[in-house]
């Protein structure tokens, strides 16, 4: 396999420390937000948003988060494990690809 | 932004480097700053070292090609606040303006090096799509690009696809086009350490 990249394995660095680091959300919590899956709502519809449509997150979508008993401080990193989490998705997918590339190259 | 507490909740002393910033600049300093300040041992440190050696680490890309790459995919996003600042710095970077504005404008007709116009295209369908396949990957390879360029480019796009959303979700204010100048000459100066 590959040697990952300098730059891959620094963000890699990031994703470790936002979803296993210390925190004010659970582990399993920024765990699911970093995957966007198995949240319940109102939360599941404020990190898929961030994942998938974030210029449509609204004041109300916070606040809905709020009063479901999520502080500002776990909203805070459970928004960046959701924005890391899409980001580290989109990040594989193209090394992937470029890896595909590569290989088939090699074999013509 | 939202929540509240990325607007109050910073230690003494970066609310004192904040009004100094503001006071020596003659600018706010922009949320996109000021949130790495934020409890910076959960996110902030960590996404500061990366983002910097995306965006200024070694690669065969200039600093300059880097901004832009980073602008276009803030523009596929639609993310307003990433568009003004990164827009602002490549422009300034390239010491061209226009050239950033036809790229975002229309990138298949615009004044750039068919390497860069390839890789910038499939940064656009990698972040519209959430995909690319092998084909996508060997048009860019064909344009001339190295497979070191290609890794390059996707560091950037991670960490402005990642910098877009919570733009985004936390609500960072889109500043004046002199505040993003400002915001853009401090960036070349000194990077996003």
């Amino acid at each position: 396999m590959q040697t990952e990249d300098s730059k891959r394995a620094a963000y890699r660095a990031l994703e470790d420390r936002i979803v296993n680091g210390a925190g004010q959300s659970s582990p399993e919590q920024r765990a699911r937000a970093f995957g966007n899956a198995g949240l319940a709502p109102p939360l599941d519809g404020l990190i898929d948003q961030v994942a998938t449509r974030p210029t449509q997150v609204t004041d109300a979508d916070f606040a809905a988060a709020q009063a479901a008993g999520f502080s500002e401080d776990q909203l805070f990193e459970l928004v960046i494990c959701a924005a890391v989490g899409q980001s580290a998705r989109l990040y594989d997918a193209g090394l992937a690809a470029l890896a595909d590339a590569v290989a088939k190259e090699g074999d013509g | 932004m939202r929540p509240d507490v990325l607007n109050r909740g910073y230690r003494p002393g970066t609310k004192v480097l904040f009004a100094v910033i503001r006071l020596f600049s003659g600018h706010p300093v922009p949320d996109a700053a000021r949130l790495v300040f934020y409890r910076p041992d959960f996110y902030g440190s960590l996404a500061k070292e990366f983002t910097h050696e995306a965006m200024r680490g070694p690669s065969a890309w200039s600093v300059a090609d880097r901004e832009l790459m980073a602008a276009y995919v803030s523009q596929v996003n639609d993310s307003a606040f990433c568009i003004g600042a990164h827009s602002a710095t490549a422009g300034q970077a390239y010491q061209d303006g226009p050239k950033v504005a036809a790229v975002l404008a229309d990138l298949e007709s615009a004044p750039v090096e068919d390497g860069l116009r390839a890789t910038l295209r499939m940064l656009g369908k990698l972040t519209r799509e959430s995909k690319l396949s092998a084909e996508d990957m060997r048009q860019v390879l064909a344009a001339g690009v190295s497979r070191e360029q290609i890794q390059d480019a996707l560091a950037v796009c991670a960490a402005f696809s990642t910098t877009n959303r919570l733009a985004d979700a936390f609500g960072f204010q889109v500043v004046s086009p002199e505040g993003f100048e400002a915001g853009a000459k401090y960036l070349l100066k000194r990077g996003y350490r």
